[in-house]
């Protein structure tokens, strides 16, 4: 059974249908990356360009590998977006690599629909690893992939994004993909990290971590930027981890405990403590390795469908 | 040479004109209006416009031409070809050009360029030095070079402290500040805050950034007795300030841009970024309200907000895409099918917020259909059925978002300065 898209732009408008043969067919390949030898050749003669306007070694590595276990053949584009914005437009920079015959892109950028227009542009199909603050479709998969992994299924879970949501692209991912798989999401984070009118989406707000502890089974931990000063939506690191950081002491005052993801790479000590990021309830490594499977099936899945 | 106008309905709300009749023109001066038999002019050209309505020239009050400095999105002729096939003969051309109109001699530039066209070209000039809100520019001289009103459109004025100066200072001339009110901390989006923002992912706009500067220029006007004019309004609330304002008898004027009581932010899904423009697109309760302030006169004018951007600025990035659309051309189109064939204004009051009202605001002469005035006339067929096609466009630019769409209601001819558009053509008459 194929895919019902072409693309992967993002989670929203996603099938059940279509979620469930990802994280199936993960499943498969997670088997793989256990032997000996990790290769398959099932995108043999596929050439893969990984499109990175904006830095993200781990995404790209995660790809990369991705490509390599199933034989494709893979080329990097890293461009920092000031050199763009001064030379050669995306759309040119798009148009030179599809000369060259590729078949898949897997595209980050800054700017939230970047993956979108480059369906415009380009007949290759098009995996988007994360834009602006929209969306991050592979994170979300791989995060209800490792969900699934711990609690056999989706459906009626409660999960809560914590953080800082308005910057965030894999919050909307989570939202759109666990909703449609069954799951009660919400959020929490300082109301200032809140994005406008997030409610409609259909999500719940916790202003209180104690609460957000206190009524989900998942806890999915964004990374605080530390980068960011003039005009922060905080005070500061300090007082976020006073106030939402995730600490021993805090999941000790609940007798059950959330399973705690994070998208890496982790702030010890602000988002969560070092106890915590290395304790029992966290699959922060799971997740890693189960976003190679994830990228591997989303790759399979395009890759073979024409 | 003389021209006779056939059956056309005359309609000025301000002279009570209402009526079907003929018009003889001759060296631009309308000489005879009423039943004209046609064999007595055996040299004049005759143009049988029965059915359609001539008003006086349609003004749009705010346009970016773009001459100086980027004549390859506009140039002022291309900008007055634009006008002149959309209906217009007449426009305020916006200060925000490379240098900017902070000094008469780019004032006079602009002027002249225009000097031989059919359409009026008045240049508005900057309220601060390079638009950057720290010292006056010199509007008084501008003000003798030609310029009609003061703007450092793109951005408000930047304080309220300096705006209070400009003020003080332009009431001298009874002249008016045009304000894009956008709060600097608040700008910088690029779509409007609402829940389709969140959903898309983009840096947003919220309206209170409008509403904010369009109550501190409504205080400061009251505070002076001094006029304040609203450009591009967008908000909801900010349309219920003017409202309220008005009722106290405080000086301060409104337009809005078609795109905003035609568009919704809806329309940014799919980052197109001819749907990227600034004030953004807002939500349907502002559309609304735009409507409701049109209708109840809190809005007087409609001007285009035309804004001419070249293909490689607008097709790139969202984030990174100029904001702004052209509209001299889509402008009468768009009055027509949301306005007037959706029962929300009379064509007299079309009329009012295209011709009259913005000449108003600016200061200028009204034109008058008239024995012995200068004939500035624009006839438009308010039926006919068209679609908008952007290759037609005689603006130099194509940033449109309104490529393939049918409206109801076209422009047929312009007639000013003794010349005349129709049919694609400018002649003299
Ligand atoms: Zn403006």
């Amino acid at each position: 059974m194929p895919l019902t898209t072409k693309h992967l732009l993002g989670l929203e408008g996603v099938t059940r249908e279509d979620i469930q043969l990802i994280l199936d067919t993960a499943t498969t390949f997670r088997e793989v990356l256990e032997r000996p030898i990790k290769k398959v050749p099932t995108l043999k003669g596929k050439t893969v360009v990984n499109l990175f306007f904006e830095n993200s070694t781990r995404t790209r590595i995660s790809f990369e590998l991705a490509q390599k276990r199933l034989s494709a053949d893979t080329v990097n584009f890293s461009a920092s977006q000031s050199s763009t914005k001064k030379g050669e437009t995306l759309k040119d920079t798009v148009r030179n690599i599809e000369a060259m015959k590729v078949d898949m892109i897997v595209v980050r950028h800054e700017s939230a629909g970047v993956p979108n227009f480059l369906t415009q542009i380009s007949k290759a199909n098009i995996i988007n690893a994360g834009d602006g603050a929209h969306e991050h479709p592979t994170q979300g998969l791989l995060d209800m992939y490792s969900i699934r992994e711990k609690y056999g299924k989706l459906e009626g879970l409660k999960v809560c994004i914590v953080g800082d949501i308005t910057h965030s692209r894999v919050a909307l991912s989570n939202i759109y993909g666990l909703k449609t798989m069954g799951a009660k999401v919400s959020v929490c984070g300082p109301a200032s990290m809140i994005p406008w009118d997030i409610e409609k989406l259909g999500v719940k707000v916790f202003s209180r971590i104690d609460d957000a502890i206190a009524e989900n089974d998942v806890l999915n931990v964004l990374r605080i930027q530390l980068e960011r000063k003039a005009g922060a939506s905080i005070p500061s690191i300090r007082e976020y981890h006073n106030f939402f950081g995730i600490t021993r002491e805090r999941l000790e005052k609940h007798s059950k405990k959330p399973l705690i993801l994070h998208p890496g790479p982790i702030n010890r000590g602000v988002e969560l403590s070092s106890e915590v990021a290395d304790g029992p309830y966290q699959v922060i490594l799971d997740q890693v390795t189960n976003g190679v499977a994830v990228r591997m099936a989303v790759l399979y899945l395009l890759g073979t469908m024409n | 040479m003389q021209i006779i106008i056939k059956n056309v309905n005359l309609i000025n709300p301000q002279q009570k004109l209402n009526k079907k009749t003929d018009l003889l023109i001759e060296s631009g001066i309308i000489i005879r209006i009423g039943d004209i038999d046609i064999s007595g002019y055996s040299d004049a050209e005759v143009y049988d416009f029965n059915g359609k309505y001539c008003a006086p020239g349609f003004y749009d009050m705010h346009v970016h031409l773009r001459e100086p400095g980027r004549e390859d999105k506009e140039t002022v002729i291309s900008g007055c070809n634009a006008a002149a096939a959309g209906g217009f003969t007449g426009v305020a051309a916006m200060p925000n050009t490379t240098p900017a109109a902070d000094n008469a001699e780019t004032i006079r530039f602009v002027k002249e360029k225009a000097q031989n066209h059919l359409v009026d070209v008045d240049p508005v000039g900057a309220v601060t030095m390079e638009r950057k809100g720290e010292s006056l520019a010199p509007m008084l001289e501008l003000s003798e070079a030609g310029a009609v009103a003061f703007s450092d459109d793109g951005t408000a004025v930047k304080s309220a402290g300096i705006l209070r100066k400009a003020m003080e200072y332009t009431k001298m001339i009874n002249g008016v500040i045009l304000e894009h009110c956008e709060e600097e901390s608040l700008a910088g989006g690029a779509m409007n805050e609402s829940e389709v923002s969140t959903h898309l992912g983009l840096p947003s706009i919220p309206t209170i950034a409008e509403d904010l500067i369009v109550n501190r220029d409504i205080i400061l006007a009251e505070y002076l007795d001094s006029r304040i004019h609203i450009s591009h309004i967008s908000s909801k609330n900010a349309v219920d300030m003017v409202r309220q304002a008005k009722k106290k008898g405080i000086k301060v004027t409104a337009e809005v841009a078609p795109h905003h009581f035609s568009l919704t932010d809806e329309s940014v899904k799919g980052y197109d970024t001819n749907y990227k423009m600034n004030p953004p697109l807002r939500q349907q309760k502002d559309l609304d309200a735009m409507i409701e302030g049109l209708k109840d006169g809190t809005i007087d004018c409609i001007a285009s907000d035309h804004a001419p951007h070249t293909i490689e600025e607008k097709e790139v990035e969202f984030i990174y895409a100029p904001n702004g659309i052209i509209g001299l051309e889509t402008q009468l189109g768009l009055v027509l099918t949301e306005l007037y064939h959706k029962k929300h204004l009379s064509l007299e009051q079309i009329v009012e917020k295209l011709s009259i009202n913005p000449r108003k605001v600016l200061g200028l002469k009204v034109p008058i259909i008239k024995e012995g005035e200068l004939a500035n006339l624009s006839i438009f067929d308010a039926d006919a059925e068209w679609t908008v096609d952007i290759k037609k466009f005689k603006s130099r630019s194509i940033n449109s978002p309104y490529g393939g769409k049918k409206l109801k209601g076209k422009p047929v001819a312009v007639i000013n300065k003794a010349k005349m558009f129709t049919n694609g053509e400018m002649k003299s008459i």
